[in-house]
């Protein structure tokens, strides 16, 4: 009788320290040995240890979320070494920023078409193309 | 006097992380510089998800111009998963990219309305009647080819 059919490969985090993977190994449900990178990544950013630490925090059933959000912590932190997370989030800032000045920007073009139907707001299209691409410090200066 | 002078010196001068785990403080300490024993709860925090000796090795791997942005940028995603112990500042990149999908969807309806206005402007102000109107007006033609001069006469 043949065994394969019974085998189950070890997970990712089992094979990267190199033990046999038990049934009911903590690690097993949240890091498949298809995806190998992504125990790598925890395992470099935060080490296995502090990782179960920190999943025994919250429970059960949010554990799932919490090791995606970790393994994602953990991808930017190795990506950019310096700023991990918060790179992406000051970036992601500036741009909602900008989107926001926009916004403000269209508004008040539109409430000077209808306050006044015979304008025409095209000088400002260019306005609004050269804000976006010229980057925040520059309009800054522009308005001292 | 002096020996309890001496002592207090190296007590006071002892960084978080030294003083966390009650060991001397030697002079080269990694740590000294960005854990300063006056914000204890700086490395507390940041060891508690990534421990000291990870810390360490993300220290040394960057060179010492960029170790306090690293520093700063741990104890941010830190202070961030205490709050959240779910999603950390995942929960906050999450929230972005929303904010910036909804602006970008009122940017484009707001745009696509000047556009259909300013159609409209075109289509209701044919150029020949409104030359005419200004020259009657004015009795000097001010070069009409452009409408938006008009506005400064």
């Amino acid at each position: 009788m043949s065994s394969s059919s019974s085998y189950n490969p070890p997970c990712a985090a089992c094979k990267f320290v190199r033990r046999k993977c038990i049934p009911g190994c903590a690690f097993a449900p949240y890091f498949p040995p298809e995806d190998p990178q992504k125990f790598m990544n925890v395992h470099k950013i935060f080490g296995a240890s502090n990782f179960m630490k920190l999943l025994n925090d919250v429970l059960p059933h949010q554990r799932e979320d919490a090791v995606s959000s970790l393994a994602y912590e953990a991808e930017a932190r190795v990506r950019d070494p310096v700023y991990g997370c918060v790179g992406v989030i000051s970036f992601l800032q500036q741009e909602v920023d900008r989107l926001k000045k926009d916004l403000d920007a269209a508004n008040a073009d539109l409430i000077m078409l209808h306050s006044f139907p015979c304008h025409n707001v095209n000088h400002t299209w260019s306005r609004q193309n050269g804000r976006g691409g010229g980057g925040g410090g520059g309009v800054g200066g522009r308005w001292w | 006097m002096f020996r309890f002078h001496k002592l207090d010196k190296t007590t006071s001068t002892r960084c978080a992380v030294c003083k966390y785990f009650r060991r001397r403080c030697p002079p080269d300490c990694i740590f000294a510089p960005y854990f300063p024993n006056d914000n204890p709860h700086k490395f507390t925090c940041v060891h508690r998800f990534y421990g000291a000796s990870n810390i360490s090795k993300m220290l040394e791997e960057l060179p010492v111009y960029l170790r306090a942005e690293l520093v700063e940028s741990l104890y941010y995603e830190a202070k961030c998963r205490v709050q959240d112990p779910v999603y950390g500042c995942v929960g906050i990149i999450s929230s972005l990219h929303q904010q910036i999908q909804v602006a970008q969807t009122q940017l484009a309806k707001t745009q696509a309305e000047i556009s259909v206005l300013n159609a409209n402007f075109v289509v209701a102000q044919p150029p020949s009647s409104l030359d005419e109107s200004l020259v009657q007006q004015n009795g000097v033609d001010h070069g009409l080819d452009d409408p938006f001069n008009t506005w400064f006469y």
